[in-house]
């Protein structure tokens, strides 16, 4: 009898400890987006999002350069991978069980390993130093490796889902393979893809250390490729690392607007997943 | 043209297209064997001069170009190990709540949450690090330490707020979400008859995830833990931003000290020549050490032995794709 009473014990103690657990980890989550909130919202509104910094002390100034700066390095980013990415995904699809394939998925998970400041400095090693300055287009780069493991991987997938018996279909109806991929494969994992791409992009747009070795920053408007560039995470880096209140304000705006904006990307993509999954 | 045609519109494995597709692969392996070579190559100048006194000196001087990594190692390794010893308890009770007792309709947005919080960029938990965990922790936790166990050498005051333990927590607050979501689909995993035979025989909850789920699971959450541990050496912003960045030998948890991954962000602006080639050597370690990491990872969960069924192994992957960084 006691020994009942005490497992029965032993089992509150413990589902206890774990919402236990499970409660600390939540509060101290909601935590940090209640700080991003608060403080971020003091400060953002439609001048804070269009204008260019403003120097120390002078009131107002906002983040439109580097929001500007983060669309197009990220978009940039996104142009490069997406097209060698899916190509590769459509190559590990259609050869699966080939040793070369096993070799490029292998390859493709190391290089989600990586850390992003190492391939930050490959790309400042290899186009930084090469060309002599620092450039959206560097940062561009560099944010196209950090997608690519993740748009393969998860295209692979995506590819994978399409039915065989629709392929053997496509096949035995005289269709070529390169035409079974463009007009079956590609189109029916679509949504898929998609969601791979955003969850990438959302990323990618967060990424701080990458950009800070290619792009570095800028306090002007973007005018080329060629330049130093700001982005919203090394802006918010270097405000917060700065002795200036105004500017440490300024960098909860912008950490406002980036968790926005990663937060839709995620939860659009997971909706979008819900969705597709169901009309399956 | 007739060839050029036939080719491209070839159903065989000769086809064009077989080969765009087969360049766009070879061209992701041509990539990270490139990125090794790269940072390797680069960092050879700082091997020839200092070899292995590199990995075993402490002094970093760059205008002496004298460059001794054993401040940064040792920074890297304490944090990264102080941030799992406080993430690990946290994560596996938050995933054994989130699989075994909250109620399924609960469970898919908790879980949500939690995912959506590995998305969240690495600088915004260094500005949260910054300017509200270390204010704490200088008056709060740090204070006490420093005032009540300041004798030992490791809780020496004073209390600066940043530091080895602000970067520890936060960098375990990083990793928290990693390891929650995959040791959790892990667990989940686990053959739903298991449980409920052993409820049928009338144990506990506890019994049931000690003796079963967590047996079955466990290569799958150590996979989990030493993925936490890769991403929490990696992470380069948020512990530049908390950590201090003194480049001393960290003794007390309440000093400022470095870790790789922060001196390469903090130097590298000014850095060329001799200092960016120990920089890259740096980069090198830090690239090696997190391979073997992942490799190891990558191991426990495709161990033929494991009970996880290979639905479980795929969407392990899919949670990886979506750690942060």
């Amino acid at each position: 009898m006691t020994n009942r009473r005490k497992r029965k014990a032993l089992g509150l103690l413990f589902e206890a400890l774990c919402v236990l657990a499970a409660g600390i980890a939540i509060l101290v989550l909601a935590l940090i987006l209640y700080y991003v909130f608060r403080r971020g919202i003091a400060v953002v509104n439609f001048s804070f999002l269009t204008s260019l910094p403003a120097p120390v002390g002078v009131a107002g100034g906002g983040i439109g350069n580097a929001l500007i700066g983060s669309l197009l390095m990220v978009g940039l980013g996104a142009l490069i991978a997406v097209p060698v990415c899916i190509a590769a995904a459509v190559f590990l699809d259609q050869n699966p069980a080939s040793k070369l394939s096993a070799f490029v998925r292998f390859a493709t998970r190391v290089l989600s390993g990586v850390p992003s400041m190492v391939i930050g400095l490959f790309v400042f090693g290899q186009l930084v130093l090469r060309t002599g300055n620092y450039s959206a287009l560097a940062g561009g780069i560099a944010l196209s490796i950090v997608m690519a493991p993740i748009i393969t991987l998860s295209a692979e997938e995506m590819l994978r889902l399409v039915p065989s018996s629709q392929r053997e279909a496509s096949m035995a109806l005289g269709a070529t393979k390169q035409q079974t991929v463009f007009r079956l494969v590609l189109p029916g994992a679509a949504g898929g893809l998609i969601v791979g791409v955003m969850l990438a992009v959302a990323l990618a747009a967060g990424q701080t250390a990458p950009v800070l070795l290619t792009a570095l920053t800028s306090r002007f408007w973007l005018e080329s490729l060629q330049q130093p560039t700001a982005s919203l995470p090394v802006l918010i880096y270097h405000y917060a690392t700065s002795p200036f209140a105004d500017w440490q304000a300024h960098a909860w705006g912008a950490a406002l607007v980036l968790v926005v904006a990663i937060l839709v990307l995620n939860v659009t993509a997971q909706l979008f997943l819900g969705l597709s999954n169901r009309r399956r | 043209m007739q060839a050029i045609r036939r080719a491209l519109y070839s159903g065989t494995r000769e086809g064009v297209f077989h080969y765009v597709t087969l360049l766009a692969a070879l061209g992701l392996v041509a990539l990270v064997v490139s990125i090794f070579l790269v940072v390797t190559l680069q960092s050879a100048p700082a091997w020839r001069a200092f070899g292995l006194s590199f990995l075993t000196t402490s002094i970093w001087d760059p205008m002496a170009n004298q460059f001794g990594a054993v401040p940064a190692l040792l920074g890297t390794v304490i944090t990264a190990v102080l941030a799992l010893a406080v993430a690990t308890p946290l994560s596996i009770g938050t995933a054994v709540f989130l699989s075994e007792i909250v109620p399924q309709s609960w469970r898919r947005p908790l879980s949500f949450v939690v995912e959506l919080l590995a998305a969240v960029p690495s600088v915004v938990y260094g500005l949260w690090g910054l300017f509200v965990l270390a204010p704490w922790l200088r008056t709060g936790l740090g204070q006490l330490l420093a005032d009540y166990l300041g004798f030992l050498p490791i809780f020496a005051g004073p209390s600066l707020g940043i530091g080895v333990l602000t970067a520890s927590l936060v960098l375990a607050i990083m990793v928290l979400p990693t390891i929650t979501a995959i040791s959790g689909e892990v667990m989940r995993g686990v053959p739903p008859e298991l449980r409920e035979a052993m409820f049928a025989l009338g144990a506990t909850r506890w019994e049931v995830v000690t003796k079963v789920i967590l047996p079955s699971s466990k290569s799958g959450i150590a996979g989990a833990l030493l993925l936490g541990l890769g991403r929490a050496i990696g992470e380069a912003i948020a512990v530049t931003m908390v950590i201090g960045n003194a480049n001393l030998i960290p003794v007390s948890l309440l000093a400022p000290a470095q870790t790789m991954a922060s001196l390469i962000v903090s130097e590298f602006p000014e850095a060329f020549d001799l200092h960016l080639s120990a920089l890259l050597l740096l980069a090198t370690l830090l690239f090696s050490i997190t391979l073997i990491i992942n490799l190891i990872a990558a191991w426990f969960f495709y161990r033929p032995s494991q009970h996880v069924a290979a639905t479980a192994k795929g969407s392990v992957w899919a949670k990886l794709l979506r750690k942060g960084s």
